[in-house]
């Protein structure tokens, strides 16, 4: 590819330098393989191509979002934690969340006796329906690995240090159930509203590997 | 989930279960995870084999076993998955952590062999 080639078409001044964002690659090895093999299927009537987008709106419409608004309600709504504890799935179903995957939903609540963090070690099992794809860093071999073998050198790497009195409970989700982490609300958050206190609530939270903390100087 | 009547003057009482329909371990019951190796498509993570731990929880209802599942093969028995708790000192002898670190996992029943009484 030319210089003047992989220039055009970038000659916008937003003073932002950047590599011009080009596919002009060839497409990998992997990437032949399934578009040739989803080019047969929807052939060969197994499903359309509609049917693939209605998907990926599906997995484009969860994000941490719907976790954190989960959270934040769970917070501020007594009643509403007492059933999301004790039968995730079916409590988030009322909100209209589905469970497109079929999976059990395990709410697990962070106390100051009791820290859980989640991981798969065999794959990637996450609570997609509420959470979205997993980060990058949660599929990769080293937190599989070590999450269940030196769980506080891995939250500490996170910048979330825990006192030994603070019992970690690591989650290896292999099978049947999913596990979504409500974090503990932080102090000094009670006159902020139910959404307010969603915007607080990131997906590493809901991970366990971080806590939920207020902005700097928003301290009431 | 209503409880169900164990009177002998239930009329209920004589009501007979299919094989590994009946739960089979309760919280607090110990027991051991088996330290077989399968060839293909398993669930018990390698690091467990041979652990021992504690039943804290029974999920239901019964579920398909998903390593014969993972073959195809989804006619087969329904049996119950267990959450185990594990002190990760069971786990990994030389744990740096706190003692009472532990870990949590389900398990397929048929992964699983009571110990003790």
């Amino acid at each position: 590819m030319t210089e003047a080639r992989t220039n055009r078409g970038h000659d916008h001044d937003h003073g932002d330098p950047h590599a011009p964002i080009v596919a002009d690659g060839q497409p990998s090895y992997y990437e032949i393989m399934e578009t040739a093999i989803r080019e047969l299927l929807v052939e060969r009537g197994h499903f359309t191509a509609a049917e693939i987008h209605r998907q990926i709106d599906l997995l484009d419409s969860r994000t941490p979002a719907l976790g954190a608004a989960i959270v934040a309600r769970a917070w501020t709504d007594p009643a509403f934690k007492v059933r999301l504890l004790a039968d995730g799935r079916a409590t988030v179903e009322d909100l209209g969340i589905s469970f497109y995957d079929d999976t059990g939903l395990v709410v697990l609540e962070n106390t100051p006796e009791v820290h859980h963090l989640i991981v798969c070690t065999l794959c990637s099992c996450y609570p997609r329906p509420v959470l979205g794809l997993p980060p990058e860093w949660y599929k990769l071999k080293p937190y599989r690995a070590r999450a269940v073998a030196e769980p506080r050198s891995v939250l500490a790497e996170f910048g979330t240090v825990l006192p030994d009195e603070v019992e970690i409970q690591v989650h290896d989700s292999t099978s049947m159930a999913r596990y979504l982490v409500l974090p503990r609300r932080p102090d000094g958050s009670d006159h902020l509203s139910e959404a307010e206190l969603a915007a607080l609530v990131t997906r590493d939270a809901m991970i366990g590997v971080r806590l939920v903390e207020l902005p700097q100087g928003s301290r009431s | 989930m209503a409880e169900t009547e164990t009177s002998h003057d239930s009329p209920f009482a004589h009501v007979v279960l299919a094989t590994g329909e009946a739960v089979v371990f309760a919280p607090g019951d110990r027991v051991r995870v088996d330290d077989r190796k399968p060839v293909g498509h398993y669930r018990v993570p390698t690091y467990l084999r041979g652990k021992t731990g504690t039943v804290e929880c029974v999920y239901l209802p019964a579920q398909l076993n998903n390593e014969e599942e993972g073959f195809g093969r989804n006619g087969g028995a329904k049996r119950h998955y267990y959450r185990i708790g594990v002190p990760m000192t069971e786990i990994w002898p030389a744990y740096a952590g706190s003692p009472q670190d532990s870990l949590r996992i389900e398990v397929f029943e048929g992964w699983l062999e009571r110990i003790g009484a």
